[in-house]
Formats: C-alpha cells, structure tokens, sequence
C-alpha cells in the first residue's frame, strides 16, 4: 500500500513562523543560517503590514487598459480613445474613469502585468490564484490563503463567512488543496436576500426540526464512537456555525437596503456599486476577503462602446469604495484591488473589437499599505506588433504572481513559506515577488 | 393536476400496503447460473487476498453489513442515488442469499447507472469545464459512453475506440475526447499534444505523470520504464507520449489524422535549441507494437493486456466510484512499480481474463466481502483499517448523490427512464441547480472534503428540500396524510431517507411527537421529521 509520503520530495519541513522563531532562538547563530533570512522576512512584512482584509473588484472578461488604466492617448493604439487627467500630475486615466481620476492620490497602478494565459478560463484560475492551471491539483484562491493563513479576526467575533463573492460567475474563488471550507461564500446582489440564511418554517417547528437533527445525528454517532473520524466531523460539524449565521446580527451587513438611497447612489445605482458598498459594510465586521465580480468586458467586436458602458458602472463604484473606506478610517487596514484577468489588444480588430492581450496590462491596487498616487511598469505607445517577445514591448514588467505577493507582503503573510498539499507536493503561498515601489 | 393528484395518492397507498409490480425481475439475475457460480468464485479470490492482508498488517475486520446498508451503498456507487421505496420492497421479497444478487443486476441493468458511471468517466477523460465552443459537445461524449457501458462494451474496444476514432463531434461523439483540447494554431486547429498526453496518462493508465511535461523526475516519484526494471521519469519520456498526436488536426470533416502535420518538436529544459521527438511509449516499450497509424500503435499499447496500468487505472477507478475512494489513492496516481494491494491485482487479473467486462467487474467487487462490510466496528476504527479496507469507510456523498438522495427520498416510486417526463425533467432542473451551489468538486471528486457552511445553509434552508417535502404530488405530503397509522408513516420516511428502519427508541420518540398533533399540524410534524433525516449525517454520509 502507497503510504502517504510517498510523494513528499524529502524537503526540509515546512516551518511556520512560531517554528521558525524557537529554532532561531535554540540555534544561537541564526544570523548566519538561512533560518535568518526567514525570520527577518517574516519580523519585516509584520512590521510594514497594516492591511487586515482585502477587497477585490473583479473585472471579468478583461479590461482594455488603453480605456481605462492606461491610456496613450493621441497614439495609433490608443484608436481615438481619450484620457484625462486626474489629481496627481503626470498620471493619466481613460476618459470615462471621471471620478477615479479624483481619488487618483490614493491608487497605483500596476501597468505592464504579464501572465502566460490568453484563454479566459486558464488566465481567471491564474489571476485569482497565483499559479497556472494545474492538471494534478486546484490552487487556492488568494482570499482562501487569506483566510487559511490570517485565522483570527482582529479580535471580532464573525459569525459570517470571512472568504465572500458577491456576484460571481461561474468562478468564484476557492479553497482548492486548502479545502472547500475556504470556498468563497456566494451572494448576488446586495438589495436581494442572502440565499439560504432563513429558515423556512416558524421558530417553533424550526426548533422542533433542529432538536430532531441532533437526535438524529446522536444515533448515528452512536455507534461511531470507535471512528474517531466522524465522531470528529460529527462532534464539529458546521451545524453550530450555520445556525449561529442565520441568527446573526453581523447579516445585516449584506443588505445595504437599509442604506440611504443618497449614500447608494454615490456608488452607482448598479448591483456592482451596491456589491461595493456591501463589501465595505462586511469587512467592518471582520471578512477578510470580499470579492465583488463585474463581468461583460470581453469586447472582442465594438470595443470603445462596450467598454465605455462597463466604466460607467466601475467609475462611481470605486471612487466610492475608496472614498468610504478613507471616511471610515478603513483605507490603511483594507487593500482593495482591482482589474481582470489579462488586458485587451493594442490594435482594434476589423470589427471594433480589441482581442485578448496578456503581454502588458494593469491592475490598480490602493489601501492596505499602497502608497497611492504611483505606478510602476510602462507599455510602449508603439508596441512591435509582431514582436515574438512581447515583454521588449514593456518596462518593468510584473507577473501575475508579483500581485499577489504584494498583498500577502502588506498583510504580513510569508508568502514563501511551503503549504503542505494532499498530493503531498509541497507548494509556496506565492511564487512571485512584492513590488516594493507600491509598499515602501 | 387534480387528476395527477388522485392518481399520484393512490399509487402512494398501493406501495403502502404491498410491493409494486412495476419492478420486473433484472434478464441478468440468474442465481443458479455458472456465470453467477463464476463471479462468486473471483469474488471469493478477493476476499482471500483481503483476508491476508488483514492478518498480515494485524487488523480486525468489521462485520458484515446488512443487505439494505448494501443495498443503498451500491445505488449510491452505481446508481448515484438512494434505492426507492418501491425497491426496497421489491428487494425485501427477494431470498436474502438473493438479494444483493438480484439488486446489483437490476442496477446493472439499469440507465441510471450507465449515466451515473459515463459521468464520473468522462469528469477524467474531458473534465467538467466548458471546451471550445461548437466543436466541443460534453453532453453528446457523456450519452455516447453511456451507451458503451449500457451495452457492455469490453471497456478496452471503447478506449481504443477513444483514442483512434476520426470524425465529426456530432456524429462520433468519441472525438470530443480530443476537440475538448482544441488549440487554434494560426490558421490550423489540432489537439493539444501536451494536453492529451496528460489526459491519457492519467485517466487511461492512471499515472500522472504530468510533472514531466516541463522537468525530469528530480522527486524520484515518477518511474517508468518497466516495473522490473525502473528508470527515472524524463522530460523527454512525456514528450514522447505527447508525440503521438501530432498527425491530428480537425477541420469541417472532423479529427483526422493527417501525416504531413510533420513531425513533433520541442525544446527540452536543458537544451538550447528545438529538436524533434520521436514517438515513444513511456514504459513497457517491449509491449508497443509497429502499427504505420501512430495513434493506433498508441492505444494498441495502452489496451494491451499486458499493460497492466491499464487494467489497474479501470479497476481502481470502478472501485472509487462504487466505494467513494479507490483501492490506491489518488485514484489517477498508481505508481508503475507498486506496491498494490493484492486484492486490487487479483481484480486485475480478472478483469483481464475476462476481456476487459466492466459489468463483471462490478459484480465481482459488489460480491466481495470487502465492500460489504460495516462502516463501524467494536474496536477502534482507525485510517488504517479504512485504506485496508478491513472496515468500510464512512466518506460524505459527493454532490450528485446527495441531490439524487434528496430527490428519490421525497419518491416512494423510483425516479428512472420510466419515470414520467415532468418527474424526471424537475429532478433534472433541481439537482443541477443544488450542486451549482453546493459547490461541484469537478474532476478531483474522490477526495474526502470538509463541509462548507454554504452546504449547510443549502441543507437547511434551500429551496430544492423544501419544495421536495411541500409539493403535493411528492411523497412527503402522500405520507403524511395516507398513511393508514402514524407508526407506518415513520417506518415509511426512514426507508425512504435512511433506507432502514427506524429503532424502537426512534419510533418511540416520533410517534410521541408527532401523535400530538393532529390535521394539518400533524402533517407539519411528518414533514419535519422528513426535514431532519435528510439533514441528518446518516443522509448525507455513504456508511
């Protein structure tokens, strides 16, 4: 019979910080041991760190970069879009980013992104995970590290999911090697009800109900003493927490119907601008990671237009969004960041359109630690169309996994550490690296 | 519907009071048969094998369950739901030396289970995404496999047919296997070579040998080579295999192969230039014969019979999905070398010698003492005794099972290809709509996973229960207001969701709550207790 380490690759173990500390301190000499590097990285991203959660605005289906965060204006590429200028001189954005452009001081952008994938359903498992697909094994979405890695809630109780989708597609993030209980928990939008919080019959059979569950649940128990696996499972069933969420008050936090129609409007009076406004709401409960999808950017036939209408919903939302966390005193503890899986071509296809492009796009990153008003990375206003390189097209350029680095760095998780996998391949939290630039 | 309604009652309270006469006896259930004689000796073969491995390693071994606890847990294997109550009392007529006999030919013979079975398949063979569009029909592979299992197709010719049919999506519905991996290459369209060599290692020789695609073995955790002889996997060992797809291309004509695609290049880690890689096969390269067509020379080596991976990846699969986890686990991730349990070569050896039969197969493994025995013991149950299989392990119900027990538990009658369109077509809605949100596990599916609190809610609270147990022409409410006393009515709902009876303590306490009541409360009251037993963990657990 296979025995289970079978497939470890005789590494080191995987140390955690806790480990890693006790070690240092027996061996006496940690300066000089590699042991040291590791601690100095884990001490440095918990002294910088100020970010507690993160917020992601997800813009399925891919951006264009030239119409919203990096336009080049005047060029062949730009095919007559505009830009305008926003609040910190020298940074331009998409002409329809009108109230972006005025919180501009508080975002930065990442502008030459580059990943590996053109496919859609790849480049989404890409970005929201860090790693390319894999046929062996499901890396966990980066709000499920989150969760994995950051278990306390900063001394809150949280009755509700801490890992939350609003509005997602098919591909919400998930726990993949870390587990389903990491899967984001799925809601629509925020003026409908959560799906499945309210018991469907009065409290007095609802209680009826619930005491025959446990009844029930005793006499099978019963005779799996001996089983300590599903005694277990039984013994910390989920029952307790999903009763605990129906009866929370912590709820209320998804329905911003309840929010005046004034403070609604400032974020657009579009699902996504209320999943927005909700997301701001859930983290002051203690969520670690919300992620609030907007999908229909995949323009492939009359670009200009089509984008135009999804920056009209974006622009409110999340000029909003870092407005209300700057007015809650939110922005240093909440990351939010925001961008699609890759960007769109740098030309405009005979109809209109603009294709995949995931050699140069970007991604805009603002709280938790960012510094805003910066960007780092550059694309060419004159990109070589048949390049074989793509990157000689960009300056500085950043992998996918670099984003992901950056957020784990400003929320003080090391991101090199080994998690171990049920395949028992050990797998890094994150294979890139933080961009500094943004952080220091 | 008033109509639908009477009709709907009175069938309720003709499978109150006797057993239905709907269920005719399965063409293949002969107990007197040297064919069953057959199939019980090779199950006897792996209970012997079991048996030594038990006293080897010191273990005890459960009890021998009863025959409704195995008789849900083959439906659940098989099937992918619970047996109905119309079934259980048609099997309860049955001898008990009979029964298990008689249940696993009906499902053998059933359409439920090809489906069942084409599905958890076609999850290794194309995964659950979405392909590229138009040239890739999902729905078209799963119903064509269906039928190869329906037919019993000796499961060899169906891979073969698998790896060398050429033709339309639409009309051989086969080649989705490879339109699923479509790359658009400039002008031309072919399957991905790297893709399909992952694919068919892993779901037709179960090895992954996926690592390879970009590095050599440095883990020393791939071998190939020969089980004798082992060499370290390469680099150059995978791209050999991806080779064998190279001629392929699709077109409005279909896949076909086409030999002036050219030959396979590429460029390993540690050179500096492309080079071009021959077709090779990964290991028992003596077994590869020197057919022109590469693709042919390809899957006549894979079904060879002397490739025992082949036989081992069918068999441990077939295990897993009747048992909810494989003989070896992950069940796509058999070393070449072993060690294997001997039982799993014994099925193997079977398997083989009797020209790759799936429906044997299942037979033998439903016969064998190892999946009949209880998921509980006297002694301490540890995982040990369950990866030995001295005690059954007690493992969640995927997804599937879980909406198609929900939906057969609030049926008395059984949900099948006979059941009426409406019947099965709002199962259909409802079951896709609960496992969207139950969250579908894809591809990695006999894993054992925690419980997400969204599964819990959607128990408790979701829409697809409760309109089960409110419907009126569903059984709950039937139960509730037909039953000819309050005793038969809970009997009546343990079978239907546990597929037991209940215990002198549970009917105590239930017929006391639920006598309390009378009209529509106490119809409320039966409801609840549906409620509860479905969201129990006897319910939701396959034991």
């Amino acid at each position: 019979m296979k025995n289970e380490f079978a497939y470890s690759c005789g590494s080191q173990s995987h140390l955690d910080r806790r480990t890693l500390l006790k070690m240092a301190g027996l061996s006496g000499l940690s300066w000089l041991t590699p042991l040291a590097t590791g601690l100095a990285r884990a001490d440095e991203a918990d002294q910088r760190s100020t970010a507690k959660s993160l917020i992601v605005l997800w813009l399925e289906g891919a951006p264009s970069q030239l119409e919203t965060f990096d336009p080049h204006p005047g060029s062949e590429i730009a095919a007559g879009s505009k830009a305008r200028q926003t609040n910190i001189s020298g940074i331009k954005l998409g002409d329809g980013l009108e109230q972006v452009s005025e919180v501009m001081d508080s975002i930065s952008l990442v502008r030459a992104v580059t990943s590996k994938e053109g496919d859609h359903e790849r480049a989404v498992y890409n970005i929201k995970t860090g790693y390319r697909p894999d046929p062996t094994l499901i890396h966990p979405a980066i709000g499920s590290v989150i969760c994995h890695e950051l278990p306390d809630e900063h001394g809150k109780i949280v009755d509700i999911p801490r890992h939350i989708s609003i509005l997602p597609n098919n591909m919400a993030g998930r726990g993949g090697y870390l587990g389903d209980q990491f899967d984001a928990f799925k809601v629509f939008d925020p003026l409908q009800p959560i799906p499945d919080v309210r018991a469907r019959v009065q409290d007095q059979r609802q209680s009826t109900r619930i005491e025959n569950l446990k009844f029930a649940d005793e006499q099978f128990l019963r005779r799996r003493r001996s089983n300590r696996k599903i005694s277990d499972s039984l013994k910390h069933s989920n029952l307790g927490a999903a009763l605990s969420m129906m009866s929370s008050e912590q709820l209320e936090a998804f329905d911003v119907s309840n929010v005046s129609r004034a403070e609604r409007l400032q974020f657009g009076d579009t699902p996504f601008g209320r999943g927005c406004l909700a997301a701001i709401r859930l983290v002051e409960k203690g969520v670690r990671c919300v992620e609030v999808t907007l999908g229909g950017w995949d323009t492939h036939v009359n670009n200009h237009e089509l984008q135009a209408g999804r920056i009209n919903i974006l622009d409110p939302a999340l000029a909003a969004l870092i407005r209300e966390l700057k007015n809650r005193d939110m922005l240093d503890s909440t990351m939010v960041v925001c961008g699609g899986e890759f960007g769109r071509t740098p030309w405009v296809n005979p109809v209109g359109g603009r294709d995949h492009w995931p050699h140069g796009f970007s991604i805009a990153m603002a709280g938790g630690g960012v510094k805003g008003g910066r960007v780092v990375g550059e694309t060419s206003p004159d990109p070589k169309r048949d390049s074989k390189k793509p990157l000689e097209n960009l300056a500085d350029p950043h992998g996918v996994e670099d984003i992901h680095a950056t957020i784990f760095s400003a929320m003080g998780i090391d991101f090199e550490k080994e998690l171990d996998t049920p395949i028992g391949r050990p797998m890094k939290v994150c294979q890139g690296e933080a961009i500094r630039e943004l952080l220091d | 519907m008033f109509l639908l309604l009477i009709a709907g009652s009175l069938s309720a309270l003709t499978l109150f009071l006797m057993a239905s006469d709907r269920i005719e006896n399965p063409a293949s259930f002969r107990p007197n048969s040297d064919q069953h004689a057959d199939v019980v000796r090779a199950a006897l073969k792996v209970d012997a094998a079991f048996e030594g491995q038990w006293s080897e390693s010191e273990l005890s071994s459960a009890e021998r369950s009863l025959n409704l606890t195995i008789a849900r847990r083959l439906s659940l294997g098989l099937a992918g739901t619970i047996p109905s109550v119309e079934e259980i009392r048609r099997f309860e007529e049955q001898g008990t030396d009979e029964q298990i006999h008689w249940w696993v030919s009906r499902l053998v013979e059933d359409q439920r289970t090809s489906n069942h079975l084409a599905e958890r398949f076609a999850r290794a063979l194309v995964g659950v995404e979405d392909g590229p569009f138009l040239i890739y029909r999902r729905r078209r592979f799963v119903s064509w496999f269906s039928d190869q299992i329906a037919a019993n197709l000796p499961y060899d010719v169906l891979v073969r047919n698998i790896l060398t049919d050429e033709g339309l999506w639409t009309d051989t519905p086969s080649v989705n296997f490879y339109t699923r991996t479509i790359l658009e290459d400039g002008e031309k369209s072919r399957p991905d070579p790297i893709l399909l060599a992952g694919r068919t290692s892993r779901a037709f020789l179960g090895m992954r040998i996926d690592c390879l695609q970009c590095h050599d073995d440095f883990l020393g955790t791939i071998n190939l080579g020969s089980a004798e002889d082992l060499a370290g996997g390469t680099q150059r060992d995978f791209h050999s295999l991806a080779a064998f797809f190279v001629e392929m291309e699709n077109s409005l004509l279909g896949i076909r192969d086409q030999t002036s695609q050219g030959p396979y290049q590429y460029q390993l880690l540690d050179d500096d230039k492309t080079e071009v890689i021959e077709p090779e096969v990964p290991f028992n390269r003596n077994l590869a014969g020197d057919e022109h067509n590469l693709r042919m020379r390809l899957a006549n080596w894979v079904t060879h019979p002397e490739n025992r991976p082949f036989a081992r990846a069918a068999v441990n699969r077939v295990w897993a999905i009747m048992a909810g986890r494989g003989l070896l686990q992950p069940v796509d991730d058999i070393p070449l070398e072993g060690p294997f349990p001997l039982a799993m070569e014994v099925l193997v050896d079977d398997f083989i010698e009797h020209g790759f039969d799936l429906h044997r197969l299942i037979r033998v493994i439903a016969l064998s003492e190892a999946y009949q025995l209880e998921s509980v013991a006297d002694f301490e149950v540890t995982s040990l005794h369950e990866s030995n299989w001295s005690v059954f392990p007690a493992l969640r119900l995927r997804p599937g099972q879980v909406a198609g027990a929900i939906a057969q538990s609030t049926k008395l009658a059984t949900i099948d290809s006979t059941s009426h369109i409406i019947t099965q077509l709002t199962k259909f809605g409802q079951q896709n709509d609960f496992v969207q949100r139950f969250g579908d596990p894809g591809e990695d599916e006999f894993k054992d996973r925690g419980e997400t609190v969204t599964q819990r809610l959607l128990m408790l609270n979701g829409s697809m229960i409760d309109e089960r147990l409110k419907n009126l022409l569903h059984t709950p409410v039937f139960v509730a207001r037909l039953s000819p006393d309050v005793e038969r009515a809970i009997e009546t709902i343990y079978l239907a969701t546990l597929t037991r009876r209940p215990s002198a303590q549970e009917k105590r306490r239930f017929v006391s709550q639920i006598s309390s009541f009378s009209g529509d409360e106490r119809v409320e009251a039966v409801l609840d207790l549906y409620w509860a037993l479905i969201n129990s963990a006897e319910f939701r657990w396959n034991h």
